[in-house]
C-alpha cells in the first residue's frame, strides 16, 4: 500500500524567513522522489511538513489525495526515518522495530514475530535482543529502516539516514534502501545534499535552493538538461562564461563573451537578464588544432589524475581558467602540463541558462 | 596531585590539601565519631562518666519501643510506640512530599527542557531561583503567615466561595508541615529532572510520536525511562531532606505533626539526653539510608546511574 503525495502551492514561514516558498509537487505512489539542495534550502522544512511536525503556513498538503491539514504526525500513515536515526537505546532491537506496532496495541508475540520477519527483509537476523549501543552505523540504520517498515507507512520519509555513514557503506546502503523500496513498493520521500544519492537512487528528483523548488525531472535530464544556472551548478561541475545572448533561433543562440562568441542551447531565459553559458568539463575536448567550433586557445596548467578520469585545468589565452574531464579508457593521452591546446565544446552540449529561480 | 603540585606549587598544594583534610576531619568525621560513641554509653551525670555504670550497650536504642500509645488506623485500633509511631509518619508524609514534588517537578521539568522557547528559559530559571535567595527560616515563617487562621490563604479560599469558614491549616495534622516541605525542596527534584530531559535527543520523542504514540506512551516508554536517574537522584534528595528537616515542622508544624527530627532535637535540648539523641539521630540515619537503598533497588537503578 503506497500513496502519492501533493504539494500545492505551500509555503513555510519562520518570522519573516520563508524557509520553503510556493512549493508544488505531485510524487506518484511508488516513487522514490528526492529533495536534492544545500543545507538551509528548505529539503528538511518539507519533509516535517510532510510528517506533520510543521503545519504549512499557506497551501495544501494531501497524502493519498486527502488534505491532511491538522493531523498530528502519530495519525499520519507516513514514517521519518531521521538524520540521527534517533533509535530507542533503552529498549532491545526488537522492541525499537515494534514500538508502532506497540502503541497500536498488537500482543507481544505477534510483535516479537514481526520482528524477526523485518529484520530477515532488511538482512540482520539474530539481531532481535540486541541493545542499540552493540549495532554498528550501518546496522542502526537497517533497524531504523525496519522500525519505519513496521508499522506499514503508505510514505517513507528519509532525512539524509546516510550522511553519517563512512562512503562504501554509505553506497552500499544506497543499493540497499533502493531493493527495499522496490520490494515493498512503498512511497519514498529522500532527502539529500550529495547529488551521488540522489542522482543514483530517485525516479525524479527535485532540486531546491533558497525555498524554492528549481526544477523537477528524472535524474539524467536533471544532468543533462538543467533548467537554470543555480541546477547545472549544484549538480555536477560546468565551465561557466558571462556575456550576451545574440540571435536567438530555433532553440539555439549565439553568445558573446569576452573570450569569444559560442554557438549553445538557449535554455528558457524570458524575462531573466542575469544569463551565463554552461559547459561541463566532460563535454569539452582538447586538442592540437582548433576543433570545428566553441573553439578556444588555452595553456594547460595543471594535469590531475584522478583513476577513472583525468582532471585538466586550463587557462585561455583571453584569461579565463576552464576545466576540461578526459576519460580514462586506457587509450587517452594525457596533455602534458604546459603544452598549447585548443579546448572546444559541442553546441548542443553546451547551455545558456539564467541563475536560479529566487522571484518571490 | 602531581598536576595540582606542578600547576599551584608546593606551598598552596599543601594549604589545599590541608584544610580539605580539616574539613572532612573535625567538621564530618570527628563530630559523627563522638556521637555514635556516645550513643552506645547511658546518660550519666558527670562524676559517674567511665565509673562502673558506663559500659557500651543498645539501652539507648531500645528507648524508641517505650511508651505505647493508642491509635487508630482505617478503623483498626492497635497500640504502638510512640516513637516508632513518629518515625514512621515522618516516613510515610516524606514520601508523599516525594511523590508531591515529583508530579509537580516532572511536567516543569519536561517543558522547560523541551517546550519552552530557550529565549526565556533565563527569566523562568530566575524566577524559580529567587526565592532562594531568602533564607530557609524566612521562607518558612511566609508560609506560616500565608496559612495563618486569618491569613491570606483562607481569605482568598473564603474570597472565591470554595470555603465558609476558614481553617487551620498549620493544626490539621501534617498538612503545614507537608506544604512547607513541598516549597522547601521542590527545586531538589526539578533539577536533576531538568538535566535527565535535556540530555535526551528531541528526535527520540518526535520518533515516538511519528510511529504513532499519543503523548502518554511516548512519556511512559522514552521520556521517564530515560530521566528515571534524574528522577531517582531527585527522590532521594527530597526524601532525605524532608525526613530530615527540623526547621520546617517546628515553624509550620503543631502538637498535631510530630517530626521525628523533633524527636531528636528534645532530646537533645529538653532532656539535654545526648546519648539517646545520638541513637536516634543514627536510627534515622540508617533507617532512611536502608529506604532508600530498597526504593532504589525496587526501581532498578544503580547509583553509579544518579553519579552520571
Amino acid at each position: 500500500m503506497s500513496a502519492g503525495i501533493d504539494l500545492e502551492n505551500v509555503c513555510c514561514d519562520f518570522g519573516s524567513f520563508r524557509a520553503v516558498d510556493h512549493a508544488n509537487v505531485s510524487v506518484r505512489p511508488g516513487e522514490f522522489f528526492s529533495f536534492l539542495g544545500p543545507s538551509g534550502c528548505g529539503k528538511t522544512t518539507i519533509l516535517r511538513m510532510v510528517s506533520g511536525f510543521i503545519e504549512p503556513s499557506r497551501g495544501v498538503i494531501r497524502i493519498g489525495g486527502k488534505d491532511v491539514r491538522g493531523q498530528r504526525p502519530n495519525q499520519r500513515p507516513t514514517a521519518l526515518i531521521f538524520q540521527n536515526l534517533a533509535l530507542f537505546p533503552l529498549m532491545p532491537i526488537w522492541e525499537n522495530i515494534t514500538f508502532g506496532l506497540e502503541v497500536r496495541g498488537v500482543d507481544k508475540t505477534t510483535r516479537r514475530a514481526k520482528a524477526d520477519e523485518l529484520l530477515r527483509l532488511v538482512d540482520l537476523p539474530g539481531a532481535a535482543d540486541k541493545m542499540v549501543s552493540q549495532l554498528s552505523g550501518g546496522q542502526k540504520q537497517r533497524v531504523a529502516i525496519a522500525r519505519a517498515l513496521a508499522v506499514e507507512p503508505q510514505v517513507m520519509l528519509l532525512d539524509e539516514p546516510l550522511s553519517a555513514l563512512d562512503l562504501k557503506l554509505r553506497q552500499h546502503m544506497r543499493a540497499e534502501l533502493r531493493a527495499i523500496q522496490k520490494r515493498t513498493g512503498v512511497t519514498f520521500i529522500y532527502i539529500t545534499h550529495d547529488q551521488g544519492e540522489a542522482l543514483a537512487m530517485s525516479d525524479r528528483v527535485g532540486v531546491m535552493s533558497q525555498g524554492r523548488i528549481q526544477q523537477i525531472a528524472d535524474p539524467r535530464d536533471i544532468y543533462n538538461n538543467p533548467v537554470n544556472g543555480f541546477v547545472a551548478a549544484f549538480v555536477g561541475e560546468n565551465n561557466v562564461f558571462t556575456g550576451d545572448v545574440q540571435n536567438p533561433s530555433q532553440g539555439m543562440a549565439s553568445f558573446a563573451t569576452p573570450h569569444g562568441t559560442f554557438r549553445a542551447r538557449l535554455g528558457d531565459i524570458a524575462g531573466q537578464t542575469n544569463v551565463k553559458l554552461y559547459v561541463r568539463p566532460e563535454h569539452t575536448a582538447l586538442t592540437k588544432a582548433p576543433g570545428p567550433e566553441n573553439s578556444i586557445p588555452v595553456t594547460i596548467t595543471e594535469v590531475s589524475f584522478e583513476g577513472n578520469f583525468i582532471s585538466v585545468l586550463a587557462l585561455s589565452d583571453s584569461g579565463a581558467r576552464l576545466t576540461a574531464e578526459i576519460r580514462n579508457d586506457g587509450a587517452a593521452t594525457v596533455p602534458e602540463m604546459g603544452a598549447k591546446m585548443h579546448m572546444s565544446f559541442d553546441a548542443a552540449r553546451a547551455s545558456i541558462l539564467p541563475d536560479a529561480d529566487v522571484r518571490s | 596531585m602531581h598536576d595540582m603540585m606542578r600547576r599551584y606549587g608546593p606551598g598552596l598544594t599543601l594549604l589545599i590539601c590541608l584544610l580539605v583534610a580539616f574539613w572532612l576531619l573535625m567538621l564530618v568525621i570527628v563530630p559523627n565519631i563522638t556521637l555514635f560513641e556516645q550513643s552506645f554509653r547511658p546518660y550519666l551525670p558527670v562524676v559517674e562518666v567511665g565509673g562502673p555504670k558506663d559500659f557500651y550497650s543498645f539501652d539507648n536504642y531500645m528507648k524508641v519501643f517505650d511508651g505505647n500509645v493508642e491509635k487508630s488506623l482505617f478503623g483498626m485500633s492497635f497500640e504502638i510506640p510512640v516513637h516508632v509511631y513518629t518515625f514512621f509518619l515522618t516516613i510515610l508524609y516524606s514520601m508523599l512530599v516525594t511523590l508531591v514534588c515529583f508530579a509537580m517537578a516532572y511536567p516543569l521539568a519536561y517543558y522547560m527542557a523541551k517546550i519552552v522557547n530557550p529565549t526565556t528559559l533565563p527569566t523562568l530559571l530566575l524566577m524559580l531561583f529567587i526565592p532562594l535567595w531568602v533564607s530557609e527560616v524566612l521562607r518558612a515563617f511566609a508560609w506560616w503567615i500565608i496559612l495563618a487562621f486569618k491569613g491570606p490563604l483562607n481569605a482568598l479560599l473564603q474570597g472565591i466561595g470554595l470555603i465558609e469558614d476558614p481553617i487551620r491549616w498549620t493544626n490539621m495534622g501534617y498538612t503545614g508541615v507537608v506544604i512547607g516541605l513541598i516549597y522547601t525542596y521542590v527545586l531538589f527534584m526539578l533539577f536533576p529532572i531538568y538535566n535527565a530531559i535535556q540530555s535526551l535527543d528531541t528526535n527520540q520523542i518526535e520518533a515516538a510520536e511519528d510511529l504513532g504514540a499519543p503523548w502518554w506512551k511516548t512519556h511512559w516508554r522514552i521520556v521517564l525511562p530515560h530521566a528515571k536517574p534524574g528522577i531517582a537522584s531527585g527522590s532521594v534528595m527530597v526524601f532525605m531532606l524532608s525526613a530530615g528537616s527540623l526547621l520546617v515542622p517546628s515553624i509550620l508544624g503543631s502538637t498535631t505533626s510530630q517530626w521525628f527530627t523533633q524527636t531528636i532535637d528534645q532530646w537533645f535540648k529538653d532532656a539535654l539526653d545526648w546519648n539517646t539523641a545520638s541513637a536516634y539521630a543514627f536510627i534515622l540515619l540508617f533507617l532512611c539510608t536502608v529506604f532508600v537503598s530498597l526504593a532504589l533497588w525496587v526501581f532498578k537503578v544503580k547509583l553509579s546511574d544518579i553519579a552520571k
